[in-house]
């Protein structure tokens, strides 16, 4: 059925759709519209879950910690300075291996106070073994959180999974958006069998101390675990294209008119919408542009940057986050990437850091500074 | 049953804690109580480092571990969860806390977990310190206490504020709130089994000490927790519904001195520092007394 609905209303009905019973949450802005409606799903029946309404964002992923752990599928939600107060629990979530799925409203982080969107609350989290899957569009929204529980859930998997939306500039955003029936999803996502639980006929010890004999060995594992997951996104994303109709690129990258095209722009959320029209806008011109969007930034998919980015001029990199002293962080990664296996010039440039408009024209500076190789700040 | 008490153990031998530790014992007491239909979540302290050496672990009850400060947050998800899965009548749901992370770090979580009324039981181990770390003031320190961050020094004579009123705090809750002693198993355990029959958030708060953080002899933990009762340093009570009950008064009451002089953390206090302690003892207990006697609530 297809509506026009608010993009925080499609990413609350992937949610229902995906029936978690629990849902620890804490409002903050931008995610506010999100567990608005799950709040309304839950009171109108719509929805068989409780929400545990915690003191904080820490208390909001810890419960989510607890339920996950008694074996019943978990969701929380939130946004900046939430995910940075979450910050030490997100590893403790991974490292336990509980696959408990988040939506994250990107927002940027204080000093000084921003309500508006970046990236930077989830780029800090880059480290902390969750999976991190980027959407353009309330459509993906939706689909990408249904999907997210099927990765997270994976028994080669294993990990927390969360779905980044850019706050406001997506969140608050009307657009069309094709809802999937309960059936559908329901076939797509099966009930949540837990691997493991915390269960009295039973009994194990989750979270015990590892001495330095050991601690390598677990994360290791999950080191494993996350390299597993390129697979698992990429079979998930295939299987949801092959059941609803509609996927995204590989399911970890996505490309747009890069077949013929010499030069390309690299970037993760709403920009990717902006590239999209400004390559439309390029090639009119007769100008050989594409389109590079990252969607999976944890687990970090190098060998199809490598492939995709294959007889590329250059590229340029948009960041919509900064480490501060150094540059943007998908700057970084896709030098990495590339490092000695590529000649192709990458290009970072820092937009869009607290809700700044990153517009067409800022797209456009990007391609004409295409082959300095270094950092530029687009103000 | 030895005492009443059930004679297996959930918390088993083997596990690493020091000679003589109180929250081991205290510990041990409150899963006889509790039996093994029990999911336990630990916040970190030594109770789950001396517990869960990997891939060892001493407990025979689900038990989950995650962070210093969010145990009440956890069970708070376990509670939950327990319900959705149709499970909650059977299952107890203790957390377990040091006083460190009950009256600091933990104590917003411990606060909404309250607040919200979910089924947990959540315990704290009151040995007075952050010992785990080696030994450095909390809240729950008494005044005058030397530790390794207040130290007796030769213009400050050890920690200079009172302990926070913990017990109290949480009666304000509207809770069901117990203190209880290691010196007194029998009490303890009709405590927890009577927060466990509850239906909603409880909290109990034991005297166990460290004889490594208050450096007595390691014989003389029960010793000096019979002490404290009997000096009124630390009451037995009950407080439901707002009422203040006390479990048992020391017939004749013992100088506070019998009680300071068997720990080194306290051995350079002077007259002076042991008459206002003393007198400090003296106000709480009357003001316990009153608040029993009106029937004041919380």
């Amino acid at each position: 059925m297809r509506k026009i609905i608010e993009a925080s209303t499609a990413a609350a009905i992937g949610v229902k759709l995906s029936r978690p019973q629990v849902i620890p949450m804490y409002p903050i802005t931008p995610q506010t519209h999100i567990v608005e409606r799950l709040a309304e799903f839950i009171n109108d029946g719509e929805l068989d879950a409780d929400m545990i309404h915690v003191e904080s964002e820490h208390s909001a992923i810890s419960a989510a910690i607890g339920s996950q752990a008694t074996g019943v599928r978990t969701f929380t939600a939130t946004a900046s300075q939430g995910l940075a107060l979450m910050h030490e629990i997100l590893h403790i979530v991974s490292g336990m291996r509980l696959p408990v799925v988040m939506e994250v409203a990107n927002r940027a982080l204080s000093a000084p106070i921003s309500i508006w969107n970046d990236h930077q609350d989830s780029i800090s989290a880059r480290d902390t073994g969750w999976i991190q899957l980027y959407v353009e569009s309330a459509q993906e929204a939706l689909d990408t959180v249904i999907q997210a529980f099927k990765i997270a859930e994976d028994k080669n998997v294993l990990l927390p999974a969360m779905v980044c939306l850019d706050g406001f500039t997506l969140t608050h955003v009307f657009e069309p958006v094709d809802v999937p029936s309960q059936v559908n999803v329901d076939k797509f996502l099966p009930k949540y069998k837990p691997a493991f639980c915390l269960d009295t006929k039973k009994p194990i010890t989750m979270g015990p101390i590892a001495y330095p004999n050991s601690f390598m060995e677990f994360k290791g594992a999950e080191h494993l675990a996350m390299k597993n997951a390129l697979k698992v996104i990429k079979e998930t994303n295939t299987q949801f294209k092959n059941q609803f109709g509609r996927g995204y690129g590989d399911g970890l990258i996505e490309t747009y008119r890069l077949k013929d095209a010499k030069y390309a722009v690299v970037c993760m959320g709403t920009i990717v919408g902006t590239s999209r029209v400004v390559v439309d806008k390029l090639r009119k011109q007769g100008k050989k542009v594409g389109l590079i969007k990252l969607k999976s930034f944890r687990p970090f998919p190098i060998e199809e940057i490598l492939k995709v980015t294959k007889g590329l001029k250059a590229i340029a990199v948009a960041d919509r986050n900064i480490s501060l002293g150094q540059e943007g962080a998908l700057f970084s990664e896709i030098r990495s990437a590339l490092y000695g296996k590529s000649k192709t010039i990458v290009s970072g440039f820092i937009a869009g850091l607290g809700g700044r408009d990153v517009k067409e024209e800022t797209i456009e500076k990007m391609f004409d500074k295409i082959n300095n190789g270094g950092t530029i700040w687009l103000k | 049953m030895i005492l009443g008490l059930s004679e297996e153990e959930l918390l088993e031998f083997g596990h690493n804690a020091c000679a003589g530790c109180g929250e081991a014992l205290a510990a041990r007491y409150v899963m006889k109580a509790a039996g093994k239909n029990t999911i336990v979540v630990n916040a970190t302290g030594c109770l789950e480092v001396f517990s869960t050496p990997y891939p060892q672990t001493a407990w025979k009850v689900p038990w989950i571990h995650g962070a210093f400060e969010n145990a009440s947050a956890i069970a708070s998800g376990v509670d939950i969860a327990l319900e959705k899965l149709g499970k909650r009548k059977n299952v107890n749901v203790l957390a377990f806390g040091g006083d460190g992370s009950t009256f600091d770090i933990g104590f917003q979580a411990l606060s909404g977990m309250a607040e919200r009324g979910h089924n947990v039981c959540y315990v704290c181990y009151d040995n007075e310190a952050y010992m785990n770390t080696g030994i450095q003031r909390s809240g729950a320190t008494p005044k005058y206490a030397a530790t390794t961050t207040s130290p007796a020094g030769k213009k400050v004579p050890g920690k200079t504020e009172y302990a926070k009123p913990m017990p109290f705090i949480m009666a304000s809750h509207g809770i069901y709130v117990a203190t209880a002693s290691i010196a007194y198993p029998q009490d303890l355990t009709r405590k927890v089994k009577k927060a466990l029959s509850i239906d909603g958030p409880s909290y109990i708060q034991i005297f166990n000490s460290c004889p490594l953080g208050w450096k007595h002899k390691f014989n003389l933990g029960i010793k000096i927790a019979e002490l404290a009762y009997k000096t009124n340093i630390f009451p037995l009570y009950e407080i439901e519904k707002g009422i203040v009950t006390i479990s048992k008064k020391p017939v004749q009451k013992t100088p506070i001195l019998e009680y300071l002089k068997l720990q080194g953390r306290f051995k350079h206090l002077g007259e002076k520092e042991i008459k206002e302690v003393q007198e400090s003892v003296d106000a709480k207990w009357e003001k316990l007394l009153k608040l029993e006697e009106t029937k004041m609530g919380f």
